[in-house]
């Protein structure tokens, strides 16, 4: 049996290939996120004077272990990252004496003021934060909700078109007057109605437990959530396609889903990392669908400030859907 | 009666065969027409073809004189060998999915009634017995009311009583008028249903008329068969040929080859005699070595 298996898995030449190459684009990209000395364990945004570098000459503080320190350019633009949990602490080594911001509700914020607090040099100023402090659960709930929308949505359609065209369902359905993109758009609709219902559901019973913040608008919300998920469910269409064999697409799916649900901020923030690997995370839906939904969540922004996103992610459902459409097959020959 | 369709030195090349190599015939509207071939001859890649599913790489079809064009797929209905349907979906549910696919056909009550399916309407359909499935599955090519049907291989798997209700819901439906293309394993099936046939192989047809004309055509003999230990070791002497168990022999003259059996002291309790069948046919044309 296990021979039986194993040399049907190695004849699968698609999917024997896909898991040859898997790792190796995994051991690539995880070596692009986590390159450099040790993962910090606190990140604080500093503000220094024009030209300064961020040492230990700036201030001693810049130079305790395990805290990546990088910089931004005002406290008006950094703030809101300390209170939204982006970012640990925030540090203005422009003024005399420094400043610096920590949200109360972080515990990593008051344990690097314990750190702080305990490194000579110059004493800095404890400044509130202005507003009402944002809980790390408020932060993190879009990126559940987004990643739930995006497993659901990526595997939902991709194993479900794939396993039609396997049992040789695709290929009943050719015989039929219908369309590919009569059939795509069916699948997007029923998924996308089911995924909806879900996100709703989930929604209201999280916060029926957590009481998390919302600011803004919840038609907005829920068009944010509708629009990325069409956006995702034509991207897992797209890679289902053409596939014929279940290893590969989930291969496929894995590596699509494994570094967006890591670049877009699911749990943990971008800022301060690699700019490459920020400018690789807007390729992804769920980067656009997490900043718009914590636009409008904890910011309450309006739909001017979050049509850039919408416009983005609609681009990205009719482009997939167009690929897909244009590369389906309906029979495993 | 004028031919449904046409089928003009159609060839199917892959990578690495041709397993169609120039294919013509007609089909004579309101028939049965029965494509036989062994494994591997290029019956279902040509069905597929006349089915409008896979590109012929040369040759020309024609329904109703015209090359097949978009509207061919809401003329023509078609049963797969294996068709998978959706899972959870009840019998009623598949038929209006599949029904409300076309604009035109007959009332999913309509179709229930044909194709006997009235006791199981709210079964999922995963659940459904070998025969109940093929009327099920025939019934969906049935729901746009086509001119022309595509049975391929329908009674394969069912049991013998299954395998004759369904023959008798095909030769009702052909009563309706319906052309019906068939393809089939069954040398039984296809004389019963089919008013003509074509025995392929190797991508070429290889034989080609109603089964009475071609049996007519390459046989004048009877066969006799009986049980290899009755002939008393006297097989060879009397002509017969060993299969397994039994002897078979071809002959023309019955009665003088019955009567050197009784000579020969061989008891005829257990002798049989029949005309040549289609099977006969078949082996002879495409020989009787293992195929794919």
């Amino acid at each position: 049996m296990t021979l039986a298996r194993s040399l049907e898995f190695m004849r699968d030449t698609s999917a024997m290939s896909w898991n040859l190459i898997v790792p190796v684009l995994l051991v690539a990209g995880m070596a692009m996120i986590f390159s450099g000395p040790g993962q910090p364990l606190f990140k604080a945004a500093v503000i220094a004077p024009v030209g300064a570098t961020l040492d230990a000459k700036l201030h001693p503080f810049l130079a305790t272990p395990h805290v990546q320190f990088y910089a931004e350019t005002s406290v008006a633009e950094a703030l809101p990252k300390v209170q939204r949990h982006r970012i640990d602490m925030l540090l203005d080594l422009t003024t005399t004496p420094g400043k610096y911001w920590i949200n109360e509700e972080s515990p990593k914020g008051t344990t690097l003021e314990r750190v702080l607090a305990g490194t000579p040099g110059p004493r800095l100023e404890r400044e509130t934060a202005s507003g009402e402090q944002i809980r790390y659960v408020d932060w993190v709930v879009p990126g559940v909700l987004g990643m739930n929308i995006m497993f659901s949505c990526l595997f939902g359609i991709g194993y479900v078109i794939v396993r039609y065209r396997k049992s040789g369902y695709l290929k009943r359905l050719n015989a039929t007057p219908i369309r590919a993109i009569e059939f795509i758009c069916a699948q997007l609709l029923s998924r996308l109605a089911l995924i909806m219902l879900i996100t709703v559901a989930v929604y209201i019973g999280t916060n029926l437990v957590l009481h998390f913040r919302m600011e803004g608008s919840y038609f907005n919300l829920f068009l944010i959530a509708l629009v990325g998920a069409i956006a995702m469910i034509a991207m897992g269409l797209t890679i289902a396609a053409r596939v014929t064999s279940e290893e590969l697409a989930g291969g496929l799916l894995n590596v699509i889903s494994s570094p967006m649900m890591v670049v877009s901020g699911v749990f943990f923030s971008m800022d301060g990392s690699p700019k490459i690997l920020q400018m690789a995370a807007k390729i992804f839906p769920l980067t656009h669908m997490l900043d718009a939904a914590r636009a409008v969540m904890l910011d309450g922004a309006g739909f001017t400030q979050i049509a850039p996103q919408l416009a983005i992610l609609g681009a990205m459902a009719v482009g997939f859907l167009a690929i897909g459409a244009s590369l389906f097959k309906w029979t495993q020959d | 009666m004028s031919d449904i369709l046409a089928v003009r030195n159609l060839r199917k090349n892959f990578p690495k065969v041709q397993a169609v190599d120039g294919v013509s015939f007609e089909v004579t509207e309101g028939s049965c027409f029965g494509l036989l071939g062994p494994n591997g001859a290029g019956k279902s890649t040509t069905v597929e073809m006349l089915e409008g599913i896979l590109q012929p790489s040369s040759g020309e079809i024609l329904y109703r004189g015209e090359p097949l064009g978009p509207r061919y797929r809401e003329r023509v209905g078609i049963q797969f060998q294996t068709t998978a349907l959706q899972d959870f979906l009840t019998v009623k549910e598949n038929l209006r999915f599949f029904r409300a696919l076309y604009e035109q056909g007959p009332s999913i009550e309509e179709l229930v009634e044909i194709c006997h399916l009235g006791e199981f309407m709210d079964r999922d359909s995963r659940k459904l017995s070998g025969g109940q499935r093929q009327r099920l599955l025939l019934a969906i090519a049935l729901v746009n009311d086509p001119d022309l049907i595509f049975l391929d291989e329908p009674t394969t798997g069912l049991d013998p009583q299954a395998r004759r209700n369904f023959w008798e819901l095909v030769q009702s439906i052909k009563a309706r008028g319906k052309t019906i293309v068939l393809t089939t394993h069954y040398m039984e099936e296809a004389y019963l249903l089919c008013d003509e046939i074509a025995i392929m192989d190797h991508g070429h047809i290889i034989a080609r008329g109603t089964p009475k004309r071609l049996l007519a055509e390459h046989f004048n003999d009877s066969v006799l068969e009986i049980p290899l230990a009755e002939l008393n070791g006297h097989a060879a002497m009397l002509g017969f040929t060993a299969h397994g168990e039994a002897a078979e022999l071809m002959t023309a003259d019955v009665n003088g080859s019955v009567r050197k059996l009784l000579d020969a002291g061989v008891s005829l309790a257990q002798l049989k005699i029949r005309p040549r069948t289609l099977e006969d046919l078949f082996i002879r044309l495409t020989g009787r070595e293992m195929r794919a």
